[in-house]
């Protein structure tokens, strides 16, 4: 079959490698139908996660259909149409029970890895590094689903692949991320990245009640994109001051809730981006915080910040003060999207979300290189690539 | 502030001894590093034998000085090392007079031996055995109850599938069973057990008959996790590496790390006990090998 594999920084592939096989009872096989570029991918092409192999076929955010199922899968059916979240979880363990799957004890065969950066070892993923299970990922042809029986959810016909593609991973994250804000009436929540994952995050806000929502970027297609479909005021950080802007717009209060849905290579304007890019670049820091500690100093006393951007390692100068002086909360974690998948299914046939708006480009898997590309660059005002192999 | 016990009041006597040579030797480098060239049959290398001198004086100093002088035995031990590859290429150099290069060879020897018993007497903790063995203890909490979980590991013909090395496990008799398994490079080693305590649901332990190409002695408890978690099985082994101490270093450098094994095997027995199967991602990749590649 054909996949997407990645080579090394800025260099991936769409190469011929064998057909996946099923090799566990609960595996299923998935014809995959469609595959998108995730932000968080762009982490992996412009080489700042660790333990990635030449050859590892990319993407963790993908649907199709069922062509063959294991002996242990009983749920599932040849022909069934499915969308596949990216944490991969037994559905058996401590924290499966607890609905907490992105933290699934059983799925990482490589946890000694990440128990040697990070202390502990969350679930695999799908085409995200050895560190992180080193699976093949859905940026292919077919792909292997392991735990079948517990993770797929099944689409009826009729929905088009554009509307629930995103169940798999960027909706329920934009959601997880909203909701880890704990939404009050006449709330205002402040997003910074109007990415996929932001603009999910802004619409995810004003469903859970947020009387105000504010998106932060630089481009303004995105922004535009934010006002447009989901009523949000924005800010570009390339024209006025942030943290100002914020209070303004806030009374001086500040937002009751800070979004960070930027992550681990953000950008930042003047000394404090060069800083960081320096200390990244000299391997002083894995990760760029830029946003992460705006939205600490902007967020309003006593109020919530809500990381849903990735981070791979080490940040530097994190106003950690702030935090505790202020009595703030800092929630976070790899979305559990297996606990969001049904219910945003249903919010989607009742029409209360249409989630295919960021989408501006559907390509072959062929072309997987220019999308990675193009996506990088935002040229042609790229929010979001599908591919359909 | 705890104190360091030692088995033998002789080690503190060695290591004292080793210091001062240390200083000795270190004074000698910085001082007459010509003399000393010419006792090993070497060039006058002077900067290069000063340096060496101060690393001598260093370690000694270290280990006359610290309570806990270990480490700076194990410097030492470094040190050793480097000479033996210093002197090592002096061999190769034409005006090398090799006889009196030979002796100092056979010193440095017979010193880093002297360095890596003082150094493994003293690194020893309190209570660890004598020799060579390792002592291994390892700990997971797998959330099934603990009469399953005995169950299952009770029938050791369970054992090969979560224990990597484990070939097979046949049961002989009640209480006895023999054990094959894949060892270093690749060599397949055999041995009989015997269980010597089993309470049920709680914990199992075994040790090897006498005359086993290996002895493991070795216990598993199984004790219910508080929060209704499951159980929080443990294992403890006695591991006697083959090629001693030094060789299960050099196990280390190349990833066979016992300690490392014992873990993972504990790790997948949760999955086999949770899941029902172990989990991989073996599957397709471009790299070269057009067979399944073996994700890690």
């Amino acid at each position: 079959m054909k996949a997407n594999c990645w080579f090394d920084t800025h260099d991936i592939r769409v190469e011929e490698v064998p057909d996946p096989s099923i090799v566990n009872p609960r595996d299923a096989i998935v014809r995959i139908t469609s595959a998108a570029i995730c932000g968080s991918d762009l982490h992996l092409y412009n080489g700042y996660v660790p333990t990635m192999k030449k050859g590892d076929i990319l993407g963790h955010e993908f649907m199709g259909e069922v062509v063959e199922v294991g002996s242990g899968v009983k749920d599932l059916r040849v022909g069934d149409r499915v969308v596949v979240p990216f944490p991969i979880s037994c559905g058996n363990c401590f924290f499966c029970k607890k609905q907490l799957f992105s933290l699934c004890e059983n799925s990482n065969p490589n946890a000694w890895m990440a128990e040697k950066m990070w202390g502990h070892s969350p679930a695999g993923i799908y085409g995200y590094s050895h560190m992180l299970g080193g699976y093949p990922g859905g940026q292919a042809e077919y792909v292997r689903v392991p735990f079948a029986d517990v993770n797929p959810i099944k689409i009826p016909a009729g929905i088009p692949d554009d509307q629930v593609l995103f169940l798999g991973d960027i909706l329920p994250t934009g959601y997880m991320a909203a909701e880890n804000c704990d939404i009050e009436p006449g709330d205002t929540v402040a997003v910074w990245g109007c990415g996929p994952v932001g603009q999910f995050a802004i619409k995810s806000a004003f469903l859970l009640g947020a009387d105000r929502v504010i998106g932060i970027d630089r481009f303004p297609e995105r922004l535009g994109m934010a006002q447009k479909r989901s009523g949000a005021e924005t800010i570009n950080y390339e024209e006025v001051d942030v943290y100002e802007t914020l209070d303004e717009m806030t009374g001086g209060l500040g937002p009751d809730a800070c979004i960070d849905a930027v992550g681990m290579e953000a950008h930042a304007p003047g000394l404090v981006g060069a800083y960081d890019r320096v200390k990244q670049a000299a391997m002083l820091e894995t990760d760029r915080p830029h946003a992460l500690r705006q939205a600490i100093m902007a967020c309003r006393n006593g109020g919530t910040v809500s990381v849903a951007g990735v981070y791979g390692g080490f940040i530097d100068k994190v106003p950690f003060g702030s935090l505790m002086n202020r009595s703030l909360t800092l929630r976070s974690g790899q979305t559990h999207v297996q606990r969001y998948m049904r219910p945003l299914l249903e919010r989607i046939q009742k029409n209360e979300i249409d989630p295919s708006f960021i989408i501006t480009h559907h390509m072959a898997l062929d072309d997987a290189p220019e999308g990675y590309d193009m996506f990088l660059k935002k040229e042609d005002a790229c929010v979001k690539v599908v591919l359909n192999p | 502030m705890e104190m360091r016990e030692t088995d033998r009041p002789g080690d503190e006597g060695l290591a004292r001894a080793l210091g001062w040579f240390s200083i000795g030797l270190g004074v000698a480098e910085l001082v007459a590093p010509r003399g000393i060239a010419r006792m090993i049959g070497v060039r006058d290398h002077r900067i290069l034998l000063r340096a060496v001198g101060l690393r001598e004086m260093a370690s000694g100093v270290g280990i006359l000085t610290q309570r806990r002088p270990a480490g700076w035995l194990w410097a030492r031990v470094v040190g050793d090392v480097m000479d033996l590859a210093l002197v090592g290429a002096a061999f190769r150099s034409p005006r090398a007079r090799r006889g009196r290069l030979a002796l100092a060879t056979a010193a440095v020897a017979g010193v880093t031996a002297l360095d890596v018993v003082a150094s493994r007497r003293l690194s020893r903790r309190p209570g660890e055995p004598e020799d060579d063995a390792i002592r291994i203890t390892k700990s997971i909490t797998i959330n099934r109850s603990p009469e399953e979980i005995y169950r299952f590991w009770r029938d050791f013909r369970n054992l090969p599938r979560f224990m990597r090395h484990l070939e097979s496990v046949q049961v002989t008799s009640d209480k006895r069973s023999h054990w094959m398994a894949r060892g270093p490079a690749g060599k397949r080693v055999e041995w009989d057990a015997e269980i010597v305590d089993d309470k049920p649901n709680e914990l199992i332990a075994w040790r090897s008959l006498e005359g086993s190409d290996v002895e493991t002695p070795g216990s598993v408890r199984f004790q219910r996790a508080p929060g209704g978690r499951g159980t929080v099985v443990k294992v403890e082994l006695l591991y006697r590496p083959p090629g001693g101490l030094l060789g299960s270093l050099v196990a280390k450098l190349f990833g066979a790390d016992p300690d490392q094994q014992v873990a993972e095997d504990l790790r997948r027995l949760k999955q086999v006990m949770e899941t029902g199967e172990i989990a991989t991602s073996a599957g397709p990749s471009a790299r070269r090998s057009r067979r399944l590649a073996a994700a890690s």
